[in-house]
């Protein structure tokens, strides 16, 4: 049973990661929460089921579709939602995030008119092998999910520290004017980290299809939620702190189950943010300079 | 700028358009008021309906079978009905608020829904204080048709569905030991939970676990793994179709393979479309077994996938039953008065309806035979 419900708490915690460092990595480029990401990852998930489902295309290419819509999706989000209301005079810089909520409210009402209500399965073959050891069955699935989420976090975190790109967009994130001044693109950086973020949405969105056998319009909304408590709780902005938070997040939920109250499960999250805004404001791994953006 | 320019149009049109695909549901049949012309009767339903957030598949089915019944209605002649169709997105504020909408119109003659029982707590002595006749189709939690005179439904209660479904479930596989799964957020399913336990306690069936999930939530392995643990001979699962289709499958992935006893709203055909073969094995209790061979049930299920592209479930069936019950009465209050429409509701007994024979008693409850099915090879059988 504990080895049962710690591969289920990772499974879920992987997942919770993959779309926390979406939300992480637009926040600490543009200093902004996404409240669009969970739709964007809903995106996903629907590509996945349509291109699987409906066209009979293989996994490998349905998530390539997903990455390449869900991708479009970010570009547009930045182009037409967030550049306009940039460094204009006169803009609340709560605006963007209004904006980014607009967009959710106008991607989840689509896919409703688009897919219908209710949930929709996602059929694969692959989502069915599984290794058995003892009692215990373990989905290729889940292992997936897991190297995933470790990949994207290693790589994001190398990509960040070691190649020009991720240093510009470092030096972005620093400061966009001293940025722009010593000759980076910062346009291109900020539409290059929106595009990032929300192909990883895609991808937690089709691993989320795959795992759970459940997408809906309406999955966006209650992920996205968590995914902005895993960010305050590892730190806003910070890639380990989010992959770090969003494990934590899904073993305690996971664990609550196990061992205390269904009853509970939500409410872990939340209880979580309370005790972390009391102890630690700036996250697990977050730094005090990150403030005041 | 002048790219920006145009994107950002074109963005506020495509915001424009989706405002007006929003309002564009919301009214049925334009016209006709409440007034008699050349002998029709004709009269104006409010209806309350979950269309937006995370029930709005439930919504969908009862509108589409309301309209289903109406175009019938107005077409055959007797009586003319105009449905007005209001949002409660699944909230009891936003139904109050929507009811209030329509009962402050004087021409609406009595109210259809709204869908969840919780909703309709809040709505129900609203109407009642008001006078307007009032009938749920798809509420079936304890102590509804109680709330007063006015109201009434036509959907079984759970009282009377999980207790028929769960002594033939245990009947035939000779189960001791259960586990219970509810989803604790809603009051269907909540009150479902409460009459499956009371039963299980009844029967001296040993309780090993009870989990309960929220509305939306899409894993469930947690619960799920727990519940295995303990080995139980059936599952009780008060849940709606949607989630309970998920814990199905996320079930028989992990080998759990004991079958699953539902209440009313895990009652559809759509829990064999997304759970597929895992969902062998629910037996549910219903008035609305869509596999049926009845001459009535055929042509329904003909004409709502001709109109509709899929196949109907428990809550387009009874609301499309509801809507003739609303006319029969209409017909024979003879005008569209409140009271009389009332009283003539009251009245109704061996109504012959897509579900079968129908009588409300005293208090406005239904008094009809339930039929108890399960899924066997991915369809609807009679249980045996």
């Amino acid at each position: 049973m504990l080895l049962e419900q710690l591969i289920n708490g990772l499974t879920l915690g992987s997942i919770y990661a993959i779309v926390a460092l979406g939300f992480t990595l637009v926040f600490g480029v543009l200093g902004i929460i996404n409240m669009a990401h969970g739709e964007i990852f809903m995106v996903g998930a629907f590509v996945g089921v349509m291109t699987t489902g409906v066209l009979g295309w293989p996994l490998w290419l349905a998530f390539i579709a997903s990455i390449v819509v869900t991708g479009i999706l970010g570009y547009l989000l930045e182009r037409m939602t967030l550049r306009p209301l940039r460094g204009k005079k006169g803009v609340s810089h709560l605006a963007p995030l209004i904006s980014t909520i607009g967009v959710s409210i106008l991607l989840e009402n689509l896919s409703h008119h688009i897919f219908g209500a209710g949930n929709k399965p996602f059929r694969t073959e692959f989502a069915e092998i599984s290794i058995e050891i003892g009692s215990v069955s373990i989905y290729i699935v889940q292992i997936v999910i897991f190297v995933i989420s470790i990949v994207l976090m290693i790589g994001l975190s190398v990509w960040l520290s070691k190649t020009k790109a991720g240093k510009a967009l470092r030096a972005t994130a620093e400061n966009l004017e001293t940025a722009s001044i010593l000759g980076v693109n910062t346009k291109k950086i900020i539409t290059l980290t929106v595009i990032i973020a929300s192909a990883m949405g895609g991808i937690a969105g089709i691993l989320v299809g795959m795992a759970f056998n459940s997408v809906s319009p309406q999955m966006g909304l209650a992920i996205g939620l968590k995914g902005l408590a895993i960010i305050i709780l590892g730190g806003m902005g910070n890639v380990k702190g989010a992959m770090v938070g969003g494990l934590i997040l899904g073993l305690s939920e996971t664990f609550l189950v196990a061992y205390g109250d269904s009853g509970y499960r939500d409410a872990i999250a939340f209880i979580m943010i309370i005790f972390i805004l009391l102890l630690r404001p700036q996250g697990i791994f977050g730094s005090k300079i990150a403030e005041g953006r | 700028m002048k790219v920006l320019r145009k994107a950002s149009l074109f963005f506020s049109v495509l915001m424009l358009l989706l405002l007006t695909a929003c309002s564009g549901e919301s009214t049925g049949n334009e016209g006709s008021t409440t007034e008699q012309t050349d002998e029709k009767i004709s009269a104006k339903f409010g209806v309350i309906s979950y269309l937006t957030g995370a029930g709005a598949a439930y919504g969908e089915a009862i509108t589409q079978g309301l309209k289903l019944a109406q175009s019938e209605i107005n077409e055959n002649g007797e009586v003319n009905i105009e449905l007005v169709i209001e949002d409660s997105a699944g909230e009891a504020e936003q139904a109050l608020s929507a009811s209030q909408k329509l009962m402050s119109d004087d021409s609406t003659l009595a109210i259809i829904g709204p869908t969840l029982s919780t909703e309709f707590f809040a709505v129900a002595p609203e109407a009642d204080l008001n006078g307007i006749t009032i009938m749920g189709t798809s509420t079936t939690a304890e102590g509804i048709p109680e709330i007063g005179d006015y109201v009434f439904r036509n959907a079984i209660p759970e009282a009377l569905a999980i207790p028929t479904a769960m002594e033939k479930a245990i009947e035939r596989t000779g189960a001791k030991k259960v586990a219970m799964i509810y989803g604790n957020d809603d009051v269907l399913t909540q009150s479902g939970f409460d009459t499956m336990k009371k039963t299980a306690e009844e029967m001296g069936l040993e309780i090993l676990t009870i989990e309960t999930f929220q509305k939306g939530q899409s894993d469930y392995n947690a619960q799920l793994t727990k519940i295995k643990n303990t080995n139980p001979d059936l599952i009780l699962a008060s849940a709606l179709y949607n989630e309970g289709a998920v814990i199905m499958d996320q079930a028989r992935k992990m080998g759990i393979e004991v079958p699953f006893v539902g209440g009313n709203g895990f009652n559809s055909p759509q829990v064999i479309e997304i759970a597929g073969d895992a969902a062998n094995g629910l037996i549910v209790a219903t008035p609305w077994f869509g596999e049926s061979d009845e001459q009535k049930v055929v042509e329904f299920n003909e004409k709502y996938e001709a109109a509709y592209g899929k196949r109907p479930d428990q809550f387009a069936a009874q609301a499309y039953d509801a809507l003739y019950i609303y006319a029969d009465a209409l017909k024979r209050a003879g005008e569209a008065d409140r009271e009389l429409f009332h009283e003539a509701l009251a009245e109704t007994k061996d109504f012959e309806g897509l579900l079968g024979n129908f009588s409300f008693d005293e208090i406005g409850d239904v008094v009809m035979d339930v039929k108890v099915v399960e899924i066997k090879d991915g369809k609807f059988i009679e249980f045996e």
